[in-house]
C-alpha cells in the first residue's frame, strides 16, 4: 500500500514536471497558429510514456547511480592512490562522450561545414575522418576536464580561477579560429554532458568531497560538468585551426 | 500500436548502448583496481535498469508525442509567410518576428523544468545543502536562464549579429558576478549551465536555430543555426548566481530587521 502510494506521487511529480511543455505546445498550436491538434490519441499516449519514463529514472538515479558514483568516489578516496582516481576520472569522461549520440550529429554537420568552407574534400571519406577527428577530440577534451576537476576537488582550490582561465582561453581561441567552426564549438560543450553521466560525475565529485577531510561537498563537490562543458569549445577551436 | 512498441525498444536498445562504455569503466576499476566487491550489488544493478528503462520510454514519448508537434510549429512560426503579413516581397524587420521570441523563451523554459538531468542535479544540491537549496527554486532559476539565453539567441539569428559579442559578454557578466557571489553557490552555478542541455532541450532548441537559420533572409543554415545552445549553457550560470544573490540579500534583509 505504501509502495502504490510513492509511485502514485512519483508519478504526480513527473506529470507537474512535464506540464509547461505541454501547455506551451497547445497554446501555440490553438492561439497563435490556429490549427487543431493532431493525432490526439497518440499523444496522449506519448505523454504517458515521459511521465512513466521520468518516474523510473528518478527511481534508477537513487537505487542506482547515485550509489555507485559515492561508493566509487568513497573507495578512491579511502585508498589514496590519486593517479589511479585521476585514470579512472579521464577513462569516465572520455568514454561516455565518445559514444554520445548528440555528439556524433554534430561532429557530421561541423564536417559539411569544412567542407563546404574548402577546408576538406567534399567526399565520403574526407568527411568521415573529420568527423571521427573532431568526436575524438571532443572526447579527449571532456576526458581531460574531469581530471582537472577531480584534480581541483582533491587539492580544494577555488573553481573560479581555473574558469577564468578557462574563459580566457575560449576568449583567445575565438580571436585565432576559423569563423565557421566558432558557433559549433560553441555548441560542443552544451552537447557532451548526456544525462546519464550527469548524475553520475556530480554524485563523484559530491562523493570526493565529502570523503577528503577539509572539503566541503557543496563548495568544492560541484563543478565537474562546468569543466566538462567548458573544454570542448577550446579543443574543438583548437581543432579547426589544426586541420 | 506495433510500430511504438518496436520503436520503444529500439530507443531502449540505443539507450543501453550508451550505458555500456559507463558500465564498463565502472566495473572495469571496481573489479581490476579497487579490488573490491560493489556493496549491494543487487539494488545498483535494479537501479540501473530503471534508468534504462525509463530513460527509453521518456525519448520515445518525446519522440512520439511532442517532438514532432514542436519540431514543426517551431518551422511554422519561423515561416516567412506566418511572419511578414505584408505579402512578398516584404522584409521583415526584427519585431515581426515577436511570436518566434514568445516561442522560444516559452520552449526554453519548460523543456528545462523537464529536463532529467537537471533534476538529479537539483536533488543532489538540495540533499548536501541540507535543504538551503530548493529543487523548484534552483530549477525555476535555471530554467529562467535557459529561457532568456535562447529568446536572445533567437534575436542574434535574426539580427545577424556575431555570436562571440554575447558570449563574450556574457563571460565579462558572469566573472563580475562571481565576484559578489555567496561562495557556496558558484560551483553549482557553473555546473547548471552544462545540465540544462540534454534530452529534452537540445532536439526543439536544434530544430527552432535550423528553421530560422534557413528562412530569415540572409542567413546561412549551417553557418548561423548554430549558437542557441552555448547560450543555453551560459545564461543560466547567470541566473543561478543572481538567485543566490537575492536570497542572501532577503535573509540579510530579514535578520537586520530582527536585530
Amino acid at each position: 500500500m505504501k509502495t502504490v502510494k510513492a509511485v502514485t506521487a512519483t508519478l504526480l511529480d513527473s506529470l507537474r514536471d512535464l506540464l509547461p511543455i505541454i501547455v506551451v505546445i497547445a497554446f501555440f498550436q490553438i492561439a497563435v497558429l490556429r490549427q487543431p491538434i493532431p493525432n490526439f490519441g497518440e499523444i496522449a499516449l506519448g505523454i504517458a510514456f515521459v511521465v512513466v519514463g521520468l518516474t523510473l529514472f528518478v527511481q534508477g538515479l537513487k537505487l542506482g547511480l547515485f550509489p555507485i558514483g559515492e561508493t566509487m568516489a568513497f573507495s578512491f578516496a579511502s585508498r589514496g592512490k590519486l593517479a589511479w582516481l585521476l585514470a579512472f576520472a579521464f577513462a569516465l569522461g572520455f568514454g561516455t562522450t565518445v559514444a554520445e549520440p548528440a555528439l556524433i550529429a554534430v561532429a557530421g554537420e561541423a564536417a559539411l561545414i569544412a567542407a563546404q568552407g574548402g577546408v576538406i574534400d567534399h567526399t565520403q571519406s574526407a568527411l568521415a575522418s573529420y568527423a571521427f577527428g573532431l568526436r575524438l577530440t571532443v572526447a579527449v577534451s571532456v576526458g581531460f576536464a574531469i581530471v582537472i576537476g577531480v584534480f581541483r576537488i582533491v587539492m580544494g582550490w577555488p573553481i573560479q580561477y581555473l574558469i577564468v582561465a578557462g574563459y580566457l582561453g575560449v576568449v583567445v581561441m575565438t580571436a585565432f579560429a576559423p569563423r565557421e567552426i566558432i558557433g559549433i564549438a560553441y555548441d560542443s560543450g552544451g552537447v557532451t554532458t548526456s544525462t546519464i553521466t550527469v548524475p553520475l560525475v556530480t554524485a563523484l565529485g559530491v562523493g570526493l568531497a565529502s570523503s577528503i577531510r577539509g572539503r566541503n561537498p557543496m563548495v568544492d563537490g560541484f563543478g565537474l560538468i562546468a569543466f566538462a562543458s567548458l573544454t570542448p569549445m577550446i579543443f574543438v577551436m583548437g581543432y579547426g585551426m589544426l586541420f | 500500436m506495433p510500430q511504438l512498441l518496436s520503436d520503444l525498444l529500439l530507443t531502449i536498445a540505443y539507450t543501453v548502448r550508451d550505458v555500456l562504455p559507463i558500465v564498463a569503466v565502472i566495473f572495469g576499476f571496481q573489479l581490476f583496481i579497487l579490488k573490491k566487491p560493489i556493496p549491494h550489488l543487487s539494488r545498483i544493478v535494479k537501479g540501473f535498469v530503471l534508468v534504462v528503462l525509463g530513460l527509453g520510454f521518456f525519448l520515445e514519448g518525446l519522440e512520439a508525442a511532442l517532438f514532432p508537434l514542436g519540431r514543426l510549429m517551431a518551422q511554422q512560426l519561423t515561416d516567412p509567410a506566418f511572419i511578414s503579413g505584408g505579402g512578398p516581397g516584404a522584409v521583415p524587420g526584427w519585431w515581426d518576428y515577436h511570436w518566434v521570441y514568445l516561442f522560444a523563451f516559452a520552449i526554453g523554459f519548460s523543456t528545462t523544468v523537464a529536463e532529467p538531468s537537471l533534476l538529479a542535479v537539483a536533488i543532489k544540491a538540495n540533499q548536501v545543502s541540507a535543504g538551503t537549496i530548493g529543487i523548484w527554486g534552483l530549477r525555476i532559476a535555471v530554467a529562467i536562464g535557459v529561457a532568456i539565453g535562447i529568446a536572445l539567441g533567437v534575436y542574434r539569428i535574426i539580427t545577424g549579429t556575431p555570436l562571440y559579442w554575447y558570449i563574450i559578454t556574457g563571460y565579462v557578466f558572469v566573472l563580475l558576478q562571481t565576484l559578489v557571489a555567496p561562495r557556496m553557490i558558484i560551483a553549482l552555478a557553473y555546473d547548471s549551465g552544462g545540465v540544462t542541455t540534454s534530452t529534452v532541450t537540445v532536439p526543439l532548441v536544434a530544430a527552432l536555430g535550423l528553421g530560422l537559420a534557413g528562412t530569415v533572409p540572409g542567413r546561412n543554415p549551417l553557418l548561423d543555426g548554430f549558437g542557441l545552445i552555448a547560450f543555453a549553457s551560459l545564461f543560466p550560470i547567470m541566473s543561478v548566481l543572481a538567485y543566490a544573490q537575492l536570497s542572501e540579500w532577503q535573509g540579510k534583509r530579514k535578520r537586520n530587521r530582527n536585530s
